[in-house]
């Protein structure tokens, strides 16, 4: 009976998760097709997996809002990409002309969030195709800004980044003496040294509050800025202060890093959960398996090729830190009202409307968010690109985003932390195998390139064609075939209780 | 006050403004000094041109799967019909043996090939909306896309013996655009090639008039398309079919399979999807493969939304006026913007404004009055 059930579980698992394993079978023939070294792989996806996860993180909150996939995401990427000619224009540079990108980009992008929403609002249903048709809409107007606007109405007197003739941007916008690596290139010490500071404010501010009797001070609070201040202290000691001192961080060791902070966290689970709070229904079983999948994953970066590996790849630090840090608030905001709203909300808007929710003021909130975190995320991509395609940078990453996304196994309802990071991981691992793969299959790499193209439109295709069908299926009445089966899976559990 | 307001709603803002757009762009152009017979001619030519792949639209939204994204389809269906027939001409050697009857037979293979392969596409393209109807833009969309992409990969691998289609020195994959001069490029619609290369008898399908050139050729077909569109809307199954597109709980009770006559609208679609490209690029002299179709479903439903349909009405009328005032926009802006200021790509740009904002203002006017 046991063997049966976690045969049946499999079963399932695999079947909701068939995209991303088919994906991962592509991928896998993919490379074994190109020959190319391990060390090239791991190098490429782990640069791809910086530029771009944050862009894919930012569709998760529409999902979950029932706006579905976020195609109008090109606004967003078009607002960072003003902020981003003007602040090259006027001569910023460095990670404070980066911080003054975000500061313009921001409310740019809150606004067109703000007034995608409300355009949403009128065209409930047909939201995605919106979307779409919204990005062209706004890359006409884009174009009309770059190519007329700037430098015919408003001039501007600066012959690195306008046409010789005056009118209009160039097309190709160097970021190598001003931007490039901005975020990628922040010491990690810096880094320390400012979540230091950030946590000294907070708790000042909250200790005086506390003194003022307005705010209570917890337990958290102070163990927070404990945490913090010691970490800072550690940093003074020679050997980690020069470790800290590289902006770049050797694979190696951040899956060390990685390693621990996960084992540790899940003792922490442990203790937190058996010792502290007792709960009786806390299986140990579980954060156990994963401590032992950690020492697992560890003693295998001894094997020499991998060792090899991870120690000739480096990777930047603060991209991951905000990516990690995106998590979290994809995850947090569910634990707020706002969260439990838009959840409410995606699930069912007449439920949201008689549950007392302003179900439209929800989904502009959920867009604002969406589209400020793409503005965000498109400045990671392009101050680690470099260069600063005018007409180009912003065309396809909705397209290639929501792909990602789709390839980690998310559907148009339902899209997680987890999909968007293996479908980021998955997607582009095909990105960099593919052309090469397609040479040594049809001695064309262009045959390749098309390839992934064509795998990401289809991907999108697909999703949407089988979110279709699930709703015009649950339309005419019939029961969608997916419910009947898990309703077999829930009888025999019961049978398996009674026996 | 309130009747100007109705008739306002009823004509559409922004057809009133692209139409008064036209106007000035057309007054301003021929103010400054533009030969009015080249204009004529050029405005003609484009929307002839075009006209086709607007037409397509009318099957689709009339029975009931609304703007037909997925024109790329038969368009893709088209262009292979075209580089096959193509292929066939160049190496049975025809060229010599028909001599001016060449281009004629190749432009009927090119025809019947690209109809058979959109039929059985559309076919079961239509089957799959039908799985998914309600959502069927979205899906048509990406359908599209991909088809493109898929074709990318198609005349990447093609090999062929025509070295008017096939890369020099490569001998693998097909060209970005391969040029129809010696094939049926032009021969229905431009003067220079008919009066050049064929028998007396068939100097009426193009010829100048007073610097105007007159596609006869080219009219004649597209009256042809529009005839058949119109015989078949009156026929029993149009209108069953018509019928379905606007009420399908209503028609199905009445007896008729909503599904069928539903698949019946996207094979004429995608069927004309394949006639029209043909078209366009019998009318263009090139064939462009690769991305080049990627968006033409785009502007021909923004064309036939500019002419005055929505996306559950469509009739001929909306593509005559839609095709005139969207492709003649982009006509007459090109020499008012060479004058005016000196960026050739603000057509482009116009272009992708126009026709966006359109579709957006149709899809709010659609799904905005029925929800709320």
């Amino acid at each position: 009976m046991k063997i049966k059930s976690i045969s049946k579980s499999i079963g399932s698992y695999l079947f909701e998760n068939k995209v991303m394993i088919a994906f991962a079978a592509v991928c896998l023939a993919a490379i074994i097709l190109s020959g190319s070294p391990l060390s090239f792989i791991v190098d490429g996806v782990i640069t791809r997996v910086g530029r771009n996860t944050f862009t894919v993180l930012a569709l998760i909150i529409p999902v979950i809002a029932g706006l579905g996939l976020n195609f109008g995401m090109v606004i967003g990427a078009v607002a960072a990409q003003i902020a981003l000619f003007w602040v090259v224009h006027w001569g910023y540079s460095g990670f404070g002309g980066m911080m003054l990108c975000v500061l313009l980009a921001t409310p740019i992008a809150a606004f067109f969030g703000y007034l995608v929403g409300s355009l949403f609002n009128r065209m409930k249903g047909t939201e995605m195709i919106a979307g779409l048709i919204l990005g062209y809409f706004a890359d006409g107007l884009y174009q009309l800004l770059f190519l007329v606007i700037i430098g015919g109405v408003i001039p501007v007197n600066n012959p690195t980044l306008i046409i010789s003739h005056g009118v209009g941007v160039k097309n190709t916008i160097d970021l190598s003496d001003n931007l490039k690596y901005s975020i990628d290139a922040i010491r990690m010490l810096d880094i320390l040294t400012i979540a230091f500071y950030v946590v000294l404010a907070i708790t000042v501010v909250k200790l005086i509050l506390h003194l003022l009797k307005k705010y209570t001070l917890k337990r958290g609070d102070l163990i927070q800025f404990v945490i913090i201040a010691v970490l800072f202290a550690i940093s003074y000691i020679p050997v980690v202060e020069t470790f800290l001192f590289a902006d770049r961080l050797v694979l190696l060791n951040a899956v060390t890093v990685g390693l621990i902070a996960v084992g540790v966290y899940q003792l922490y689970i442990i203790v937190q959960k058996k010792f502290i709070k007792k709960e009786p229904a806390f299986s140990i079983v579980k954060p156990l398996i994963t401590i032992a999948l950690c020492a697992g994953i560890y003693a295998a970066t001894y094997i020499p090729e991998l060792e090899a590996v991870l120690l000739t790849v480096k990777m930047s630090v603060l991209p991951f830190l905000l990516i990690a840090a995106l998590c979290l608030f994809n995850q947090k905001i569910l634990d707020t009202r706002l969260g439990q709203n838009m959840r409410t909300v995606g699930q069912s808007q007449s439920v949201a409307l008689a549950s007392g929710i302003n179900v439209d003021q929800t989904r502009v909130i959920a867009m604002i968010i969406s589209t400020v975190l793409a503005s965000w995320g498109q400045l990671i991509y392009l101050q680690n690109i470099g260069t600063f395609a005018t007409y180009g940078a912003h065309l396809q990453i909705a397209q290639f985003a929501i792909a990602a996304l789709l390839v980690g196994g998310a559907s148009v309802q339902k899209a997680t932390n987890k999909q968007a990071i293996i479908g980021v991981i998955l997607f582009h691992t095909l990105f960099i195998v593919a052309p090469q793969a397609g040479k040594n299959l049809f001695d064309n790499a262009q045959i390749g390139e098309y390839f992934r193209v064509f795998v990401s439109y289809g991907v999108i295709a697909l999703s949407l064609a089988m979110h279709a069908w699930k709703i015009a299926e649950k339309k005419t009445g019939e029961p969608p075939q997916e419910s009947s089966s898990l309703e077999v899976g829930r009888e025999t559990s019961k049978e398996m209780n009674a026996s | 006050m309130k009747k100007l307001k109705t008739m306002l709603d009823k004509f559409g803002l922004p057809r009133l403004i692209i139409g008064l757009f036209f106007i000035v762009l057309l007054v301003t152009s021929l103010a400054i000094g533009f030969d009015p017979g080249v204009l004529f001619s050029d405005v003609l030519r484009r929307v002839l041109m075009f006209s086709i792949l607007v037409l397509a639209m009318i099957p689709g939204v009339q029975s009931g799967i609304g703007m037909n994204f997925g024109i790329s389809l038969g368009i893709s269906a088209g262009l292979l019909g075209a580089v096959l027939a193509m292929e066939v001409s160049y190496l049975s050697s025809w060229t010599e043996k028909l001599g001016a009857g060449n281009p004629w037979l190749t432009l009927l293979l090119a025809l019947a090939i690209g109809i058979t392969l959109a039929a059985i596409l559309g076919f079961v393209y239509g089957l799959l909306l039908n799985r998914v109807k309600g959502s069927e833009m979205t899906v048509s969309t990406y359908v599209g896309f991909s088809v493109i992409a898929f074709m990318n990969i198609v005349w990447l691998s093609l090999t062929f013996q025509n070295g008017e289609l096939s890369w020099p020195l490569q001998g693998k994959g097909l060209r970005n655009t391969a040029s129809l001069a010696g094939s049926f490029g032009g021969i229905l619609s431009e003067p220079a090639v008919i009066q050049n290369t064929q028998p007396a008898g068939l100097k009426w399908i193009a010829f100048n008039v007073g610097g105007v050139s007159i596609p006869l050729g080219l009219i004649l077909v597209f009256i042809l398309c529009a005839f058949i569109i119109w015989l078949f809307l009156q026929s029993k199954a149009g209108i069953a079919m018509s019928a379905g597109g606007e009420n399908p709980t209503f028609t199905l009770a009445s007896g008729i399979n909503v599904d069928r006559t539903r698949i019946l609208g996207t094979v004429i679609s995608t069927v004309f999807g394949a006639v029209g490209i043909i078209m366009y690029a019998q009318t263009y002299g090139f064939l462009q493969l690769y991305n080049a179709p990627l968006m033409m479903g785009f502007a021909s439903v923004a064309a036939i939304l500019i002419g005055g349909a929505s996306v559950n009405r469509a009739a001929i009328p909306h593509v005559i006026i839609g095709t005139l005032l969207f492709q003649g926009i982009l006509v007459t802006a090109l020499p008012v913007v060479n004058v005016v200021i000196e960026i050739g790509t603000l057509p482009e740009v116009l272009r992708i404004i126009i026709s966006n904002g359109i579709i957006l203002y149709a899809l709010s006017k659609a799904k905005g009055g029925s929800s709320s």
